[in-house]
């Protein structure tokens, strides 16, 4: 029976031996041609959240289902209709393009012929090397090609673990131009990437730190809760400027932001009195100016509250 | 069914388009049978003999005529006294010395009685056995030729009451490459089965592809049988290269029944298949696999009754031949190609061959998980 989800996570926890919790509570839900972004810094659990939906894993507690299947007893039915695209490339090196293809095609019973309108966008690009070996082709290519892989036996869900680390900022934006395109024929996508910047690409993101899920909402959503005053500053010494500003008493938070430091405050205060401050520690250079709040923003303050 | 065909034929393309694989499997029957059959003879020729004559009689001559017609001894040193044949055992130049004493031949006819001392080198032990043994069949011709001319007494003009002939049956000429060759092979097909196809699962995994594997509907069995079967056919396709090479350049006879040489092949791969796959689901890289499978095979190689006969060694020894699969296989290799054993003759072989075959599957299936 398919519930109207395509994931439904609950309680989920996963242990490795005693001391790693890599998944602690976890509860979330993916609807139907939704793009979930789950977004976390290495070691945070996406890769584990992931491999237990694909079947691969098995949780210490709480239950999964994916599209209505339990991840435990109906994983056969899971595994011909979800696509997974692990985080470490994993087809035939030695394998041409198509032969990979044609491979994947048939072990599930179909051909490239049959769904070849659900990757054909992908996979005019690949094209031109069809015949070359998967091994030779460039890391943009590669995950062009395990993604045509993962979608050739038209998955109801699809499983996407890190699809653009190592990947050149090109070809990451055309990665995820994809994945809009997928979402619209109805395919849910879970992705998971420790790249901030992609989670405003998502419909939902949920951020996932030491097992946990800190927030889960659309990214406009996160952004507008973060409600502190925000300044961008800048002086002839990053460094320091990171260190005094940390020890600022009014500050409540500086992250490195391109090339400025990102300063969140706990009241709105003059930022005359920040630049007395800077130049009482011997900064030059002294640059200070309002910032507008990102993803990013929102989720070093999430982060750090956490921490705290 | 048809999912089994499609990795098969994945992996037959991955196999043939390996630079190194092809010519290797092909060449390797031909190379190694051509090579180890010439190496791997027990027949000791070449024993460099260095005799001191230090009695200079028409015996004396008469015996060194004797080792010089042997074509297992080649002569290369005559002299009268000790110290000459002490330095060249010494310096490695003769294997084997013979010392006829003074008064050999006065011994001989006065008291009937003479003694010859040999001595050798036997850092290489097997070549010393054979040396000596040769050595003492020669003063023993010697001895019977010696009595019967020159003896006084009519009574011992009577040939000597025993004498012990030999007939080689199944190999008259002693030939040791027909008694190698078939052994040689079944080392061939016992590497294929157990190096690639252990080999090939764990690359799998170390290449992490296993990972894309495990999320498509392929059942476990599908993917085991597709795994080992190309495998499986390489081996037996290596086995039939092998026989025709051996017919072709050592003459091997086939007095027994090939298909059930290959019959018992099938069986056999099974075994050995089931053994690699059995590695690849306890190891995780293909060096681990490769060590692992090195220390089995070894074992199987050395204690399989192809270089040392099974029935010499110690009784706790031959007990773990019993659980060698290599040593049925070369066993039934002699037995149907030179001796022309049917089916009943190695009924208990095939008996083992089977439980083990059932035995070893079982277990590497269990032991192989798609999901941890």
């Amino acid at each position: 029976m398919p519930t109207s989800q395509a994931i439904q996570v609950d309680n989920l926890s996963k242990r490795y031996g005693k001391d790693v919790q890599a998944l602690a509570q976890v509860s979330f839900e993916v609807g139907r041609g939704e793009l979930f972004g789950l977004i976390g810094p290495d070691g945070a659990g996406k890769t584990t959240l992931i491999r237990i939906l694909a079947t691969l894993l098995l949780a210490d507690e709480g239950q999964a289902t994916v599209n209505g299947w339990e991840v435990r007893k109906n994983y056969r039915k899971i595994r011909s209709h979800i696509g997974y695209m692990p985080g470490r490339f994993s087809l035939y090196q030695d394998l041409s393009v198509e032969e990979n293809l044609r491979f994947f095609a048939t072990i599930f019973g179909s051909t490239i012929e049959e769904n070849y309108e659900l990757i054909r966008d992908i996979y005019v690009q690949l094209e031109p090397f069809r015949e070359r070996k998967a091994g030779k082709l460039s890391g943009g290519m590669k995950q062009k090609l395990a993604l045509c892989c993962a979608l050739i036996h038209k998955p109801v869900v699809l499983l996407l673990d890190e699809p653009t680390t190592g990947v050149d900022p090109v070809s990451r934006q055309e990665f995820w131009e994809m994945l809009q395109r997928l979402k619209e024929k109805d395919i849910a996508i879970l992705v998971s990437t420790p790249y901030m910047d992609e989670a405003s690409l998502c419909d939902r993101v949920a951020l996932i730190q030491k097992g946990r899920l800190l927030s889960i909402d659309q990214p406009g959503k996160i952004v507008s809760a973060f409600d502190k005053p925000l300044l961008a500053i800048r002086t002839n010494d990053m460094y320091r400027l990171i260190h005094d500003l940390r020890a600022f008493e009014p500050g409540h938070s500086a992250f490195p932001f391109g090339e400025y430091v990102h300063l969140s405050l706990r009241q709105p205060i003059w930022p005359e009195a920040i630049h007395a401050y800077l130049a009482g520690k011997e900064h030059t250079g002294i640059e200070i100016k309002p910032a507008q709040a990102t993803i990013e923003d929102a989720f070093m303050e999430l982060m750090t509250r956490e921490v705290m | 069914m048809r999912t089994v065909l499609f990795i098969i034929r994945k992996e037959f393309l991955q196999i043939f388009r390996h630079k190194v694989m092809l010519p290797l499997i092909f060449l390797m029957p031909v190379i190694q049978l051509v090579i180890l059959a010439h190496a791997a003879d027990f027949e000791v020729k070449n024993i460099n003999l260095h005799i001191v004559d230090q009695d200079r009689s028409q015996a004396s001559v008469q015996l060194i005529g004797k080792f010089r017609a042997c074509r297992n001894f080649n002569l290369v040193g005559y002299s009268f006294t000790n110290q000459p044949a002490f330095d060249e055992i010494q310096s490695g130049d003769a294997d084997l010395f013979l010392e006829i004493p003074p008064n050999f031949q006065r011994d001989l006819i006065r008291h009937n009685a003479a003694s010859l001392q040999i001595s050798v080198n036997a850092i290489n032990g097997v070549q010393a056995g054979l040396a000596n043994a040769y050595a003492s069949a020669i003063i023993q011709d010697f001895n019977r030729q010696i009595r019967t001319e020159w003896a006084r007494s009519p009574a011992l003009k009577a040939p000597a009451g025993l004498s012990v002939t030999y007939s080689n049956w199944f190999n008259p000429d002693m030939n040791y490459q027909t008694f190698m060759v078939p052994g040689i092979l079944v080392l061939l097909v016992t590497l294929i089965g157990m190096f690639l196809s252990g080999m090939n699962i764990v690359k799998e995994k170390e290449i992490g592809t296993i990972e894309q594997i495990n999320v498509t509907p392929i059942r476990k069995y599908q993917f085991i049988i597709g795994k080992l079967l190309p495998f499986w056919i390489i081996a037996l396709v290596e086995l039939s290269i092998g026989l025709v090479v051996g017919w072709l350049i050592f003459d091997i006879p086939f007095v027994g029944s090939l298909w059930l040489i290959f019959g018992f092949a099938a069986i056999y791969l099974l075994v050995v298949l089931g053994l690699g796959l059995l590695v690849s689901t306890i190891t995780e890289t293909q060096q681990q696999a490769m060590f692992v499978s090195w220390f089995f095979l070894i074992i199987f190689i050395l204690m399989s009754g192809l270089f040392t006969p099974i029935e010499s060694m110690p009784a706790w020894a031959q007990a773990i031949t019993r659980f060698n699969p290599v040593a049925y296989f070369v066993d039934v290799m002699r037995l149907v190609l030179l001796k022309g054993s049917n089916l009943m003759d190695i009924r208990l072989h095939v008996a083992v061959m089977l439980t083990a075959a059932l035995l070893v599957n079982t277990l590497a299936v269990v032991n192989y998980r798609k999901t941890n």
